[in-house]
Protein backbone atom coordinates (compact mmCIF):
# COMPACT_ATOMS: atom_id res chain seq x y z
CA UNK A 1 0.00 0.00 0.00
CA UNK A 2 1.38 3.23 -0.91
CA UNK A 3 1.89 6.39 1.44
CA UNK A 4 -1.17 8.49 0.81
CA UNK A 5 -3.19 5.14 0.40
CA UNK A 6 -2.27 4.11 4.18
CA UNK A 7 -3.39 8.04 5.57
CA UNK A 8 -6.29 7.55 3.60
CA UNK A 9 -7.54 4.28 5.65
CA UNK A 10 -6.12 6.06 8.74
CA UNK A 11 -8.52 8.79 7.95
CA UNK A 12 -11.89 7.06 7.11
CA UNK A 13 -11.51 5.04 10.09
CA UNK A 14 -11.18 8.12 12.18
CA UNK A 15 -13.92 9.66 10.89
CA UNK A 16 -16.07 6.82 9.57
CA UNK A 17 -17.48 5.48 6.15
CA UNK A 18 -19.47 7.86 4.89
CA UNK A 19 -20.11 11.03 2.62
CA UNK A 20 -20.95 13.17 5.26
CA UNK A 21 -16.93 12.39 6.01
CA UNK A 22 -16.18 13.48 2.90
CA UNK A 23 -14.66 16.50 3.77
CA UNK A 24 -12.60 15.99 7.01
CA UNK A 25 -10.80 13.46 5.13
CA UNK A 26 -10.13 15.65 2.35
CA UNK A 27 -9.24 18.32 4.55
CA UNK A 28 -6.79 15.95 6.32
CA UNK A 29 -4.85 15.04 3.51
CA UNK A 30 -4.58 18.49 2.58
CA UNK A 31 -3.15 18.93 6.32
CA UNK A 32 -0.45 16.62 5.22
CA UNK A 33 -0.01 16.48 2.05
CA UNK A 34 -0.62 20.04 1.05
CA UNK A 35 -2.46 19.44 -1.97
CA UNK A 36 -5.03 16.83 -3.17
CA UNK A 37 -3.39 14.44 -6.35
CA UNK A 38 -5.32 12.52 -8.27
CA UNK A 39 -3.86 9.73 -6.86
CA UNK A 40 -5.58 10.47 -3.43
CA UNK A 41 -8.84 11.25 -5.29
CA UNK A 42 -9.05 8.29 -6.42
CA UNK A 43 -7.90 6.19 -3.51
CA UNK A 44 -10.89 8.39 -1.05
CA UNK A 45 -13.19 7.30 -3.44
CA UNK A 46 -12.26 3.29 -3.41
CA UNK A 47 -12.88 3.81 0.64
CA UNK A 48 -15.87 6.04 0.39
CA UNK A 49 -17.41 4.14 -2.12
CA UNK A 50 -18.02 7.15 -4.27
CA UNK A 51 -17.45 8.09 -7.89
CA UNK A 52 -13.70 9.84 -8.17
CA UNK A 53 -15.95 12.40 -10.18
CA UNK A 54 -17.96 13.26 -7.18
CA UNK A 55 -14.82 13.65 -4.79
CA UNK A 56 -13.54 16.04 -7.21
CA UNK A 57 -16.74 17.85 -7.72
CA UNK A 58 -16.31 18.78 -4.07
CA UNK A 59 -12.31 19.19 -4.00
CA UNK A 60 -12.70 21.77 -6.36
CA UNK A 61 -15.02 23.81 -5.40
CA UNK A 62 -13.30 24.75 -2.01
CA UNK A 63 -10.40 27.07 -1.94
CA UNK A 64 -8.32 25.31 0.73
CA UNK A 65 -8.78 21.64 -0.90
CA UNK A 66 -6.31 22.58 -3.78
CA UNK A 67 -5.89 20.06 -6.21
CA UNK A 68 -2.76 20.86 -7.84
CA UNK A 69 1.00 20.93 -5.68
CA UNK A 70 1.58 22.80 -3.49
CA UNK A 71 4.41 24.32 -0.61
CA UNK A 72 5.06 22.71 2.09
CA UNK A 73 3.84 26.02 3.45
CA UNK A 74 0.82 27.84 2.17
CA UNK A 75 1.14 31.79 2.26
CA UNK A 76 -2.08 33.51 1.88
CA UNK A 77 -2.65 37.64 1.55
CA UNK A 78 -6.08 38.84 2.65
CA UNK A 79 -6.87 40.90 -0.98
CA UNK A 80 -10.81 42.24 0.95
CA UNK A 81 -11.29 45.88 0.64
CA UNK A 82 -9.95 46.14 4.46
CA UNK A 83 -6.85 45.12 3.76
CA UNK A 84 -6.36 46.88 0.43
CA UNK A 85 -7.13 50.17 2.10
CA UNK A 86 -4.26 49.33 4.52
CA UNK A 87 -1.71 48.05 1.97
CA UNK A 88 -1.86 44.15 1.44
CA UNK A 89 -0.57 45.49 -2.19
CA UNK A 90 2.78 46.24 -0.46
CA UNK A 91 3.35 43.26 1.69
CA UNK A 92 2.08 40.97 -2.01
CA UNK A 93 4.97 42.81 -3.62
CA UNK A 94 8.02 42.35 -0.41
CA UNK A 95 6.73 38.98 -0.53
CA UNK A 96 6.78 38.14 -4.19
CA UNK A 97 10.35 39.67 -4.40
CA UNK A 98 11.64 37.79 -1.60
CA UNK A 99 10.15 34.30 -2.94
CA UNK A 100 10.62 35.35 -6.21
CA UNK A 101 7.63 33.92 -7.34
CA UNK A 102 4.06 35.89 -8.38
CA UNK A 103 0.91 35.27 -6.53
CA UNK A 104 -0.51 31.39 -7.41
CA UNK A 105 3.00 30.41 -7.81
CA UNK A 106 4.97 28.05 -5.73
CA UNK A 107 8.92 28.60 -4.75
CA UNK A 108 11.57 26.22 -6.99
CA UNK A 109 12.59 24.35 -3.64
CA UNK A 110 8.70 23.48 -2.55
CA UNK A 111 8.89 25.20 0.31
CA UNK A 112 6.31 27.94 -0.16
CA UNK A 113 3.37 28.99 -1.94
CA UNK A 114 2.10 32.58 -2.18
CA UNK A 115 -1.68 32.79 -2.73
CA UNK A 116 -4.05 35.74 -2.20
CA UNK A 117 -7.37 34.96 -0.55
CA UNK A 118 -10.67 37.21 0.25
CA UNK A 119 -11.65 38.30 3.47
CA UNK A 120 -9.79 36.06 6.23
CA UNK A 121 -11.60 38.01 9.17
CA UNK A 122 -9.31 40.33 10.66
CA UNK A 123 -10.18 43.55 8.93
CA UNK A 124 -9.62 45.39 11.91
CA UNK A 125 -6.16 44.91 12.23
CA UNK A 126 -5.31 44.39 8.60
CA UNK A 127 -3.03 43.54 6.50
CA UNK A 128 -3.49 40.05 7.29
CA UNK A 129 -1.20 37.11 6.68
CA UNK A 130 -2.51 33.04 6.77
CA UNK A 131 0.39 30.79 6.56
CA UNK A 132 -1.06 27.68 7.13
CA UNK A 133 -3.28 28.35 9.86
CA UNK A 134 -1.22 30.36 11.82
CA UNK A 135 -2.77 33.96 11.67
CA UNK A 136 -0.49 37.03 11.49
CA UNK A 137 -2.39 40.54 11.82
CA UNK A 138 -1.04 43.85 11.23
CA UNK A 139 1.53 43.18 9.23
CA UNK A 140 3.94 44.64 7.50
CA UNK A 141 6.43 44.45 4.36
CA UNK A 142 9.07 43.68 6.83
CA UNK A 143 7.54 41.72 9.32
CA UNK A 144 6.33 39.37 6.70
CA UNK A 145 9.65 39.21 5.49
CA UNK A 146 10.44 38.10 8.73
CA UNK A 147 8.04 35.51 9.59
CA UNK A 148 8.31 34.34 6.20
CA UNK A 149 12.55 33.38 7.16
CA UNK A 150 11.17 31.56 10.41
CA UNK A 151 9.31 28.94 8.21
CA UNK A 152 12.52 29.01 6.00
CA UNK A 153 14.28 27.93 9.18
CA UNK A 154 11.58 25.64 10.57
CA UNK A 155 11.00 24.09 7.19
CA UNK A 156 13.45 21.01 6.28
CA UNK B 1 -39.34 56.40 17.77
CA UNK B 2 -38.41 55.86 21.56
CA UNK B 3 -37.09 59.07 22.90
CA UNK B 4 -33.72 57.02 24.24
CA UNK B 5 -29.94 57.60 23.65
CA UNK B 6 -28.69 53.93 22.84
CA UNK B 7 -25.18 53.49 23.75
CA UNK B 8 -21.93 50.93 24.03
CA UNK B 9 -22.79 47.81 26.46
CA UNK B 10 -21.32 44.90 27.63
CA UNK B 11 -23.28 42.04 28.24
CA UNK B 12 -21.81 39.31 25.35
CA UNK B 13 -18.28 39.36 26.13
CA UNK B 14 -18.52 39.08 30.09
CA UNK B 15 -16.63 36.28 31.05
CA UNK B 16 -18.39 33.07 32.10
CA UNK B 17 -16.54 29.57 32.71
CA UNK B 18 -18.37 26.36 31.54
CA UNK B 19 -19.45 25.72 35.12
CA UNK B 20 -21.52 28.59 35.12
CA UNK B 21 -22.91 28.23 31.74
CA UNK B 22 -23.99 24.40 33.23
CA UNK B 23 -25.65 25.46 35.71
CA UNK B 24 -27.81 27.99 34.39
CA UNK B 25 -28.88 25.38 31.38
CA UNK B 26 -29.73 23.08 34.49
CA UNK B 27 -31.72 26.41 35.81
CA UNK B 28 -33.39 27.05 32.84
CA UNK B 29 -34.59 22.92 31.98
CA UNK B 30 -36.41 23.40 34.93
CA UNK B 31 -38.85 25.53 32.08
CA UNK B 32 -40.69 23.18 29.28
CA UNK B 33 -39.52 23.49 26.40
CA UNK B 34 -42.50 25.22 25.27
CA UNK B 35 -41.72 28.72 27.60
CA UNK B 36 -38.52 28.83 26.78
CA UNK B 37 -39.59 29.31 23.20
CA UNK B 38 -42.03 31.80 24.38
CA UNK B 39 -39.11 33.54 26.21
CA UNK B 40 -37.34 34.01 23.39
CA UNK B 41 -40.17 34.51 20.94
CA UNK B 42 -41.03 36.96 23.09
CA UNK B 43 -38.07 38.95 23.45
CA UNK B 44 -38.22 39.95 19.85
CA UNK B 45 -34.62 38.30 19.27
CA UNK B 46 -33.73 38.09 15.81
CA UNK B 47 -30.90 36.71 14.01
CA UNK B 48 -27.56 38.27 14.09
CA UNK B 49 -25.76 36.71 11.16
CA UNK B 50 -27.32 38.78 8.52
CA UNK B 51 -31.27 37.95 7.59
CA UNK B 52 -32.73 38.68 11.25
CA UNK B 53 -35.84 36.23 10.78
CA UNK B 54 -37.10 35.72 14.39
CA UNK B 55 -34.72 33.42 16.77
CA UNK B 56 -37.90 31.62 18.67
CA UNK B 57 -40.07 31.39 16.06
CA UNK B 58 -37.41 29.33 14.16
CA UNK B 59 -36.92 27.41 17.00
CA UNK B 60 -40.63 26.75 17.24
CA UNK B 61 -41.01 25.30 13.77
CA UNK B 62 -38.33 22.79 14.33
CA UNK B 63 -40.11 21.78 17.40
CA UNK B 64 -43.64 20.94 16.01
CA UNK B 65 -41.65 19.15 13.72
CA UNK B 66 -42.14 15.02 14.04
CA UNK B 67 -39.11 13.39 13.50
CA UNK B 68 -36.66 11.27 16.45
CA UNK B 69 -33.55 12.75 14.60
CA UNK B 70 -33.26 16.50 14.71
CA UNK B 71 -29.79 18.81 14.88
CA UNK B 72 -28.76 22.21 15.79
CA UNK B 73 -25.89 23.81 13.79
CA UNK B 74 -24.34 27.04 14.81
CA UNK B 75 -22.88 29.29 11.84
CA UNK B 76 -19.63 30.25 12.24
CA UNK B 77 -18.81 30.05 8.61
CA UNK B 78 -18.42 34.06 9.08
CA UNK B 79 -17.38 35.29 5.55
CA UNK B 80 -18.97 38.61 5.28
CA UNK B 81 -16.48 41.24 4.10
CA UNK B 82 -15.81 43.01 7.12
CA UNK B 83 -17.32 41.24 9.54
CA UNK B 84 -14.52 39.50 12.32
CA UNK B 85 -17.35 39.32 15.84
CA UNK B 86 -18.06 36.12 15.64
CA UNK B 87 -14.15 34.71 15.22
CA UNK B 88 -13.68 36.84 18.86
CA UNK B 89 -16.65 35.48 20.12
CA UNK B 90 -15.72 32.04 20.18
CA UNK B 91 -11.97 32.82 21.07
CA UNK B 92 -13.08 34.22 24.13
CA UNK B 93 -16.68 33.34 25.11
CA UNK B 94 -17.23 29.72 22.98
CA UNK B 95 -18.71 28.13 26.50
CA UNK B 96 -22.09 30.56 26.19
CA UNK B 97 -22.27 29.69 22.32
CA UNK B 98 -22.23 25.74 23.70
CA UNK B 99 -25.02 26.95 26.01
CA UNK B 100 -27.17 28.47 23.32
CA UNK B 101 -26.89 25.48 21.50
CA UNK B 102 -28.06 23.25 24.50
CA UNK B 103 -30.61 25.14 25.47
CA UNK B 104 -32.01 25.30 21.74
CA UNK B 105 -31.29 21.47 21.15
CA UNK B 106 -33.49 20.61 24.61
CA UNK B 107 -36.75 23.05 23.47
CA UNK B 108 -36.39 21.21 19.92
CA UNK B 109 -35.56 17.69 20.85
CA UNK B 110 -32.41 17.74 18.88
CA UNK B 111 -29.34 15.42 20.97
CA UNK B 112 -26.73 16.52 18.60
CA UNK B 113 -24.95 19.91 17.50
CA UNK B 114 -22.13 21.03 14.98
CA UNK B 115 -20.25 24.08 15.33
CA UNK B 116 -19.28 24.55 11.10
CA UNK B 117 -15.67 26.72 11.81
CA UNK B 118 -15.14 28.52 8.51
CA UNK B 119 -11.40 27.40 7.40
CA UNK B 120 -9.87 30.63 7.82
CA UNK B 121 -10.16 30.31 11.67
CA UNK B 122 -8.59 26.71 11.99
CA UNK B 123 -6.78 28.59 14.29
CA UNK B 124 -9.13 28.31 17.28
CA UNK B 125 -9.62 24.72 16.77
CA UNK B 126 -7.34 23.70 19.85
CA UNK B 127 -9.02 26.11 21.74
CA UNK B 128 -12.96 25.64 20.84
CA UNK B 129 -12.25 21.62 20.78
CA UNK B 130 -10.93 21.68 24.67
CA UNK B 131 -13.61 23.99 25.43
CA UNK B 132 -16.35 21.88 23.64
CA UNK B 133 -15.03 18.50 25.12
CA UNK B 134 -15.10 20.09 28.80
CA UNK B 135 -18.67 21.20 27.82
CA UNK B 136 -19.59 18.05 26.52
CA UNK B 137 -18.38 15.91 29.63
CA UNK B 138 -20.18 18.53 31.84
CA UNK B 139 -23.38 17.69 30.45
CA UNK B 140 -23.33 13.69 30.80
CA UNK B 141 -22.12 14.43 34.51
CA UNK B 142 -25.59 16.38 34.78
CA UNK B 143 -27.65 13.40 32.31
CA UNK B 144 -28.20 15.86 29.43
CA UNK B 145 -28.49 14.06 26.63
CA UNK B 146 -26.58 16.83 24.06
CA UNK B 147 -23.21 16.43 22.22
CA UNK B 148 -21.28 19.37 20.19
CA UNK B 149 -19.38 18.15 17.27
CA UNK B 150 -17.05 20.56 14.83
CA UNK B 151 -16.65 20.78 11.69
CA UNK B 152 -14.46 22.66 9.73
CA UNK B 153 -15.01 24.47 6.15
CA UNK B 154 -12.72 24.89 3.56
CA UNK B 155 -12.58 28.20 2.20
CA UNK B 156 -16.17 29.15 0.50
CA UNK B 157 -18.02 32.19 1.72
CA UNK B 158 -21.45 30.76 0.22
CA UNK B 159 -21.00 28.41 2.96
CA UNK B 160 -22.44 30.29 5.12
CA UNK B 161 -25.87 30.12 3.04
CA UNK B 162 -27.80 27.62 5.70
CA UNK B 163 -28.19 25.23 2.92
CA UNK B 164 -24.70 25.26 0.90
CA UNK B 165 -23.42 24.63 4.76
CA UNK B 166 -25.83 21.28 5.13
CA UNK B 167 -23.68 19.87 1.21
CA UNK B 168 -20.92 20.93 2.50
CA UNK B 169 -21.77 19.01 6.03
CA UNK B 170 -23.26 16.33 3.73
CA UNK B 171 -19.72 16.95 1.59
CA UNK B 172 -21.13 17.90 -1.31
CA UNK B 173 -19.92 21.11 -3.43
CA UNK B 174 -21.17 23.86 -1.49
CA UNK B 175 -24.05 24.76 -3.41
CA UNK B 176 -27.87 26.62 -1.62
CA UNK B 177 -31.02 23.93 -2.24
CA UNK B 178 -34.07 25.66 -3.63
CA UNK B 179 -36.49 26.92 -0.38
CA UNK B 180 -38.78 25.63 0.86
CA UNK B 181 -38.31 23.34 2.13
CA UNK B 182 -36.67 25.51 5.05
CA UNK B 183 -34.16 23.64 7.16
CA UNK B 184 -36.83 23.51 9.78
CA UNK B 185 -38.27 20.63 7.89
CA UNK B 186 -35.78 19.71 5.81
CA UNK B 187 -31.62 21.05 7.01
CA UNK B 188 -28.83 18.93 7.56
CA UNK B 189 -29.02 14.67 6.38
CA UNK B 190 -33.26 15.91 5.50
CA UNK B 191 -33.33 16.21 8.99
CA UNK B 192 -35.23 19.23 10.98
CA UNK B 193 -32.30 21.84 11.59
CA UNK B 194 -32.29 24.72 13.80
CA UNK B 195 -29.36 26.97 12.46
CA UNK B 196 -27.99 29.76 13.90
CA UNK B 197 -25.32 32.48 13.87
CA UNK B 198 -22.97 31.99 16.87
CA UNK B 199 -23.75 35.40 18.28
CA UNK B 200 -27.94 34.68 18.30
CA UNK B 201 -26.82 31.80 20.11
CA UNK B 202 -25.23 33.92 22.90
CA UNK B 203 -28.07 35.78 23.08
CA UNK B 204 -30.47 33.53 23.83
CA UNK B 205 -28.32 32.24 26.54
CA UNK B 206 -28.07 35.37 27.70
CA UNK B 207 -32.12 35.82 27.60
CA UNK B 208 -32.71 32.73 29.84
CA UNK B 209 -30.05 34.46 31.73
CA UNK B 210 -30.76 37.90 32.48
CA UNK B 211 -34.42 37.39 31.39
CA UNK B 212 -37.06 38.12 28.77
CA UNK B 213 -37.63 41.88 30.55
CA UNK B 214 -34.25 42.97 30.76
CA UNK B 215 -33.62 41.95 27.60
CA UNK B 216 -36.53 44.28 25.85
CA UNK B 217 -34.98 46.77 27.37
CA UNK B 218 -31.85 47.05 25.22
CA UNK B 219 -32.59 48.51 21.81
CA UNK B 220 -35.79 49.73 20.14
CA UNK B 221 -39.40 48.48 19.39
CA UNK B 222 -38.37 46.79 16.29
CA UNK B 223 -35.03 45.98 17.27
CA UNK B 224 -34.35 44.57 20.48
CA UNK B 225 -31.32 43.84 22.09
CA UNK B 226 -27.93 44.92 21.34
CA UNK B 227 -25.65 43.40 18.39
CA UNK B 228 -21.99 42.84 18.28
CA UNK B 229 -20.21 45.41 15.86
CA UNK B 230 -16.98 44.91 13.60
CA UNK B 231 -15.80 48.39 12.56
CA UNK B 232 -13.50 48.62 10.62
CA UNK B 233 -11.82 51.05 7.63
CA UNK B 234 -11.08 54.84 7.92
CA UNK B 235 -11.51 54.80 11.80
CA UNK B 236 -9.40 55.29 14.96
CA UNK B 237 -11.67 52.98 16.45
CA UNK B 238 -11.17 50.01 15.02
CA UNK B 239 -12.53 46.82 16.73
CA UNK B 240 -15.35 44.64 18.26
CA UNK B 241 -18.33 46.35 19.87
CA UNK B 242 -21.05 45.90 21.28
CA UNK B 243 -24.32 48.84 20.76
CA UNK B 244 -27.55 48.76 21.38
CA UNK B 245 -29.56 48.18 17.88
CA UNK B 246 -31.28 51.08 16.39
CA UNK B 247 -28.82 53.64 16.52
CA UNK B 248 -28.73 56.18 13.67
CA UNK B 249 -25.99 56.40 12.08
CA UNK B 250 -25.21 59.59 12.28
CA UNK B 251 -24.30 58.62 16.18
CA UNK B 252 -21.78 55.90 15.29
CA UNK B 253 -20.17 58.10 12.65
CA UNK B 254 -19.85 60.43 15.39
CA UNK B 255 -18.40 57.92 17.85
CA UNK B 256 -16.31 55.96 15.01
CA UNK B 257 -15.63 58.34 12.35
CA UNK B 258 -12.12 60.30 12.15
CA UNK B 259 -13.94 63.43 11.19
CA UNK B 260 -13.52 62.89 7.67
CA UNK B 261 -16.28 60.09 6.79
CA UNK B 262 -17.77 60.24 3.01
CA UNK B 263 -19.88 56.85 3.49
CA UNK B 264 -20.05 54.00 5.63
CA UNK B 265 -20.92 50.43 4.17
CA UNK B 266 -23.43 48.50 6.34
CA UNK B 267 -23.52 45.09 6.25
CA UNK B 268 -20.65 44.24 4.48
CA UNK B 269 -19.79 43.35 1.05
CA UNK B 270 -23.73 42.08 0.28
CA UNK B 271 -25.13 45.09 2.38
CA UNK B 272 -25.81 48.87 1.62
CA UNK B 273 -23.18 51.88 1.12
CA UNK B 274 -24.67 55.09 2.89
CA UNK B 275 -23.17 58.33 2.07
CA UNK B 276 -22.82 61.33 4.57
CA UNK B 277 -25.82 63.25 3.33
CA UNK B 278 -28.35 60.06 4.63
CA UNK B 279 -26.08 59.33 7.99
CA UNK B 280 -29.17 61.21 9.73
CA UNK B 281 -31.94 59.32 8.94
CA UNK B 282 -30.97 56.18 8.62
CA UNK B 283 -31.15 53.74 11.48
CA UNK B 284 -28.96 50.56 12.24
CA UNK B 285 -31.66 48.18 12.80
CA UNK B 286 -34.45 46.29 11.07
CA UNK B 287 -36.15 49.35 10.79
CA UNK B 288 -33.61 50.93 8.98
CA UNK B 289 -30.55 48.57 7.78
CA UNK B 290 -30.44 45.28 9.18
CA UNK B 291 -26.80 44.19 9.41
CA UNK B 292 -24.60 41.06 10.29
CA UNK B 293 -22.74 43.80 12.11
CA UNK B 294 -19.99 45.09 9.55
CA UNK B 295 -19.16 48.58 9.63
CA UNK B 296 -17.00 49.91 7.02
CA UNK B 297 -15.89 53.05 7.49
CA UNK B 298 -14.76 55.08 4.08
CA UNK B 299 -12.91 58.88 4.21
CA UNK B 300 -13.03 61.25 1.23
CA UNK B 301 -9.48 59.86 0.56
CA UNK B 302 -11.29 56.70 -0.98
CA UNK B 303 -12.35 55.83 -4.44
CA UNK B 304 -15.74 54.33 -4.14
CA UNK B 305 -15.33 52.88 -7.44
CA UNK B 306 -12.35 50.59 -5.97
CA UNK B 307 -14.72 49.65 -3.00
CA UNK B 308 -17.22 48.64 -5.80
CA UNK B 309 -14.85 47.10 -7.92
CA UNK B 310 -13.50 45.14 -4.99
CA UNK B 311 -17.11 44.13 -3.81
CA UNK B 312 -17.75 42.62 -6.98
CA UNK B 313 -14.54 41.16 -7.69
CA UNK B 314 -15.31 39.34 -4.83
CA UNK B 315 -18.91 37.93 -5.70
CA UNK B 316 -17.78 37.02 -9.05
CA UNK B 317 -14.94 34.68 -6.99
CA UNK B 318 -17.62 33.51 -4.63
CA UNK B 319 -20.62 33.42 -6.63
CA UNK B 320 -20.65 29.42 -6.60
CA UNK B 321 -21.62 29.23 -10.38
CA UNK B 322 -24.82 26.95 -9.96
CA UNK B 323 -27.54 29.70 -11.17
CA UNK B 324 -26.91 31.53 -14.04
CA UNK B 325 -28.20 35.16 -13.25
CA UNK B 326 -25.57 34.97 -10.19
CA UNK B 327 -22.48 33.46 -11.75
CA UNK B 328 -23.30 35.57 -15.44
CA UNK B 329 -24.81 38.58 -13.28
CA UNK B 330 -21.97 39.17 -11.34
CA UNK B 331 -18.78 38.95 -14.48
CA UNK B 332 -21.08 41.14 -16.17
CA UNK B 333 -21.41 43.91 -13.17
CA UNK B 334 -17.76 43.92 -13.36
CA UNK B 335 -16.70 43.73 -17.04
CA UNK B 336 -19.36 46.79 -17.22
CA UNK B 337 -18.21 49.02 -14.48
CA UNK B 338 -14.99 48.62 -16.00
CA UNK B 339 -15.70 49.22 -19.80
CA UNK B 340 -17.82 52.73 -18.55
CA UNK B 341 -14.60 53.39 -16.60
CA UNK B 342 -12.15 53.34 -19.18
CA UNK B 343 -14.29 55.04 -21.70
CA UNK B 344 -15.28 51.92 -23.62
CA UNK B 345 -19.00 52.09 -22.65
CA UNK B 346 -21.04 55.71 -21.85
CA UNK B 347 -21.95 56.49 -18.47
CA UNK B 348 -25.82 55.36 -19.54
CA UNK B 349 -24.73 51.96 -19.29
CA UNK B 350 -24.67 52.30 -15.82
CA UNK B 351 -28.64 51.71 -16.27
CA UNK B 352 -28.56 48.87 -18.18
CA UNK B 353 -26.45 47.60 -15.14
CA UNK B 354 -29.07 48.27 -12.79
CA UNK B 355 -31.19 46.70 -14.72
CA UNK B 356 -29.04 43.43 -14.66
CA UNK B 357 -28.68 43.74 -10.98
CA UNK B 358 -32.33 43.94 -10.44
CA UNK B 359 -32.95 40.69 -12.53
CA UNK B 360 -30.59 39.24 -9.80
CA UNK B 361 -32.30 40.22 -7.40
CA UNK B 362 -35.40 38.26 -8.14
CA UNK B 363 -33.87 35.71 -10.40
CA UNK B 364 -31.00 34.06 -8.47
CA UNK B 365 -31.07 31.09 -6.05
CA UNK B 366 -29.78 32.33 -3.15
CA UNK B 367 -28.79 35.62 -1.07
CA UNK B 368 -25.76 36.17 -2.45
CA UNK B 369 -26.57 36.99 -6.03
CA UNK B 370 -29.88 38.37 -4.44
CA UNK B 371 -27.78 41.04 -2.56
CA UNK B 372 -25.52 41.97 -5.03
CA UNK B 373 -27.86 44.41 -6.11
CA UNK B 374 -27.56 46.34 -2.60
CA UNK B 375 -23.76 47.36 -2.93
CA UNK B 376 -23.88 48.10 -6.53
CA UNK B 377 -26.97 50.31 -6.66
CA UNK B 378 -26.40 52.20 -3.47
CA UNK B 379 -22.76 52.92 -4.70
CA UNK B 380 -24.14 53.70 -8.55
CA UNK B 381 -27.24 55.92 -7.37
CA UNK B 382 -24.68 57.85 -4.84
CA UNK B 383 -21.34 58.20 -6.32
CA UNK B 384 -22.13 57.90 -10.05
CA UNK B 385 -19.09 60.51 -10.83
CA UNK B 386 -16.59 58.20 -9.34
CA UNK B 387 -17.52 55.14 -11.24
CA UNK B 388 -17.76 57.22 -14.80
CA UNK B 389 -14.43 59.37 -14.36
Amino acid sequence: MSNIETLVKTLVEKHGKTRNSLMPVLQGIVKEERFLSEEAMISVACELDLSAAEVYGTASFYTFLDTVPRGKNVVRICKTISCHMKGKDEIIEALENALKVKVGETTSDKKFTLLTANCLGWCHKGPVMLVNDAVYPEITPQKAIEVIEDYVKNTK
Amino acid sequence: MENKVLKRVDYIFQESSVVEVIELITKTFKKTPDDIILDVIDSGLRGRGGAGFPTGLKWRFAKNEDSPVKYVICNADEGEPGTFKDREILETVASKVLAGMCICGHSIGAKEGFIYLRGEYNYLLPHLSKVTDDFNNQLKTKNIDFTVYIKSGSGAYICGEESALFESMEGKRGEPRNKPPYPTISGYNAKPTVINNVETLVYAYMICKMGVEKFKELGTKDSRGSKVFSVSGDTPNAGIFELELGMPLKDFVQDFGDGDTKAVQVGGASGHCVPRKHFNETIIGFEGIPTGGSMMIFNSSRSMYNVLHDYLEFFTEESCGQCTPCRVGCQQLLKGIEAVKKGERKPQYLDELKKLSATMKVAAKCGLGQSVANPFNSIIDNFREEIIY
